[in-house]
């Protein structure tokens, strides 16, 4: 894996929801510790852009979607479970 | 319904001024819960797998958008929208044709490889939907397979809290929502998932479907669970699903009975037979004829039919036992020809072997034929067919739905009803029970006597017409059908040839009775004219008595006269004088 490959993500979130602000903070997290400065973080509000979460098939809230490096990932949840989370991200050399 | 096209734009601020029920426009169900799922409230629908759940959610959606104008949203957790609807082509729903502003599908099935963290809920889909709803004025909208979404929510706590989410949203935005969801195999009728157990709870309509195997066939029910505020049929009912879509079977309902009754008779074929019903079956009554194997039902029936084509109306044959052609083949060795019939298209021959499932199927099937073909007449041989194996306990049902639909369309359907052996002891019960509704039934037997097996026909009832209760025979030569009476000799009816010799038995005594008449009457003559003649001289005697007596009176007289001339001779000459005028 190239290292020095960015990270863009997507995070669909609703409104200001709990699991959506959790998301929003364990994904700033995450990409603190693992991915500092190669990484970008879109914030798509399905309230406010449905078209967006019925175009990308987005039903669940919150949704990450790791749009770079290919292959294009989708992870559903606040993010809280770190590892399965890394190892979906193609981090998973991290976990054991 | 113009009343729902003028609040469709404004459904947020919509009173309730339409119907309280959306139609669903399955036959038969929306007559089963007094016009439809409740409008702007939440329905589920639970069945087994292979129930029939999408086909049923699927043409609730179509319904709406194509015939009451209510969009609808058709949500797929399962299948793929595109094998939703290639699937329901083969109903001729034409769902392509509506377009997705009308009828609008959103695939959601989840995918394989999405990873799951955390907790998360639906807003996401809810917040794409409500932008879809604000886009096309959607009114109805469906859930397929809602299980498969919650089944990826961790926890119990969870799938509650979403259900609840969606139930409120479905409320707030006034849509009549259909949920459906699977549920286990074995007992549709108590969902053991628990998060299906309280949405039965919260929802205000719920509707089971059932797909059991009874002897290897398949039977399919459904049931309304619950309705509130409204009353409805809550027993199960068959259903099936045909090439229009679901069927549900409906007893009559009080709506439906608007059965034109005529005094109209239509000709069962056989002209002693119409004379035996006082003219003949009524117009749209249902006929059983019951019988051994072999004692002629089938021809009887044909009889019926030929007579139906005669009259040009239009009739379907529908045969179990043989193929048509057989039948056809069959009927013409008694003269009864249909072939020119099927040929001008008046009659259809339909072989009862190309139908196969359940005893709905028949009817459904029955039922699609006879709209097609547009049937005056129906013969159906034999209808116990419908109630072979695994079919029993359905079967009375479907010959009563079938008697009532035949009615209701003004149908004469004469259906034959194969006896067997054992239920022969019991007449009354004959299979289906059908007796009892049919209108007329005749019963053909066999009559065993001196080696010979007759039939015998008798009418065993025949509602709202004098009739005979006579057994009559019933004779099937190449001349074609015929009914004649029996011989009753001692309190025994003899038929065949036991009825011809005794018959002509009785027709050399009468022949001999006949002579020794016309034998005695010669002899009488006979006499009358020897005595006549007698009777003649004797007469002539009497003349010649009477002139020889005459001529002896005038002799005597002459003699006196001339004895008195010659007395007064003599006085003159003795001048005799008074003595002669005292004897004066």
């Amino acid at each position: 894996m190239n290292r020095g490959a960015p990270y863009r993500f997507r995070l669909y979130v609703a409104g200001d929801a709990q699991n959506s602000a959790q998301a929003i903070a364990n994904l700033n997290a995450l990409c603190r510790e693992h991915l500092p400065d190669r990484h970008s973080i879109e914030i798509v509000d399905v309230f406010r852009k449905p078209e967006y979460a019925l175009a990308e098939s987005i039903f669940m809230t919150p949704t990450l979607v790791k749009l770079g490096p290919l292959p294009v990932r989708t992870i559903v949840g606040t993010l809280s479970q770190t590892q399965p989370v890394l190892h979906a991200l193609g981090l998973g050399t991290l976990s054991v | 319904m113009p009343q729902i096209a003028s609040t469709m734009k404004s459904f947020r601020t919509r009173v309730a001024k339409t119907s309280p029920k959306a139609p669903t426009g399955i036959t038969g169900f929306d007559e089963i819960c007094g016009g439809g799922l409740p409008r702007g409230s939440t329905t589920l629908l639970v069945g087994g797998p292979g129930s029939g759940k999408t086909i049923f959610a699927l043409q609730f959606a179509m319904h709406g958008a194509r015939y009451c104008k209510e969009p609808a949203i058709f949500v797929a957790f399962e299948e793929t929208s595109k094998r939703v609807k290639s699937n329901a082509e083969s109903f001729g729903w034409k769902i392509k044709e509506l377009g997705p502003s009308k009828l609008f599908f959103l695939d959601a099935q989840p995918m394989s490889d999405r990873v799951h963290s955390g907790t998360f809920d639906l807003s996401g889909m809810l917040a794409a939907l409500e932008a879809q709803i604000n886009k096309m004025g959607a009114r109805r909208i469906v859930f397929d397979a809602l299980d498969i979404l919650l089944a990826l929510l961790p926890d119990e706590a969870a799938k509650r809290r979403e259900v609840y989410r969606l139930h409120d949203w479905l409320r707030e935005h006034e849509l009549t929502g259909l949920i459906t969801s699977k549920a286990s195999q074995e007992e549709t009728n108590c969902i053991v998932q628990e998060s299906f157990s309280f949405m039965q709870f919260m929802v205000d309509c719920a509707v089971m479907l059932n797909h059991t195997v009874v002897q290897g066939v398949s039977q399919r029910s459904l049931r309304v669970q619950k309705y509130r505020g409204t009353s409805f049929d809550e027993n199960q009912s068959p259903f099936v699903i045909g090439s229009r879509g679901i069927e549900v079977a409906v007893a009559r309902t009080s709506s439906r009975v608007q059965i034109s009754v005529t005094n109209e008779r239509v000709s069962s074929g056989v002209e002693r037979l119409d004379t035996m019903l006082g003219g003949g079956y009524y117009r749209g009554a249902s006929v059983l004829i019951t019988g051994f194997p072999g004692t002629a039902k089938t021809t009887l029936s044909g009889a019926f039919a030929a007579a139906a084509c005669r009259r040009r109306e239009r009739t379907i044959f529908v045969s179990f036992d043989s193929d048509g052609a057989e039948v056809v083949r069959n009927l013409a060795s008694v003269s009864i020809g249909l072939n020119r019939y099927i040929k001008n298209g008046c009659l259809c021959m339909v072989s009862g072997r190309t139908i196969s499932g359940s005893a709905e199927t028949f009817l459904v099937r029955i039922k699609a034929l006879a709209t097609e073909h547009k049937a005056r007449c129906i013969v159906i041989d034999p209808v116990s067919t419908i109630s072979s194996s695994g079919n029993e306990l359905t079967a009375y049902g479907v010959a009563e739905r079938l008697i009532d639909w035949s009615k209701t369309m003004g149908t004469t359907l004469v259906c034959t009803s194969l006896l067997d052996e054992v239920s022969s002891h019991l007449l009354a019960s004959s299979p289906l029970r059908i007796s009892k509704m049919a209108d007329t039934w005749i019963h053909l037997n066999y009559l065993v006597q001196a080696g010979e097996r007759n039939r015998g026909m008798s009418i065993i009832k025949s509602r709202g017409t004098a009739h005979s209760n006579q057994v009559r025979e019933l004779i099937l030569n190449d001349a074609g059908v015929t009914v004649t009476d029996t011989y009753t000799a001692e309190g025994e009816v003899l038929m065949g040839t036991l009825r011809w010799e005794k018959e002509s038995a009785e027709r050399g005594a009468k022949d001999m009775a006949e002579v020794a008449g016309r034998v005695k009457r010669v002899r009488l003559d006979a006499e009358e004219a020897e005595l006549e003649v007698r009777l003649k001289a004797l007469q002539v005697e009497l003349e010649a008595k009477q002139v020889e007596k005459a001529l002896l009176v005038s002799t005597a007289e002459s003699r006196e006269g001339v004895l008195l001339q010659g007395r007064s001779r003599m006085r003159e000459l003795r001048g005799a004088d008074t003595a002669i005028s005292r004897q004066k």
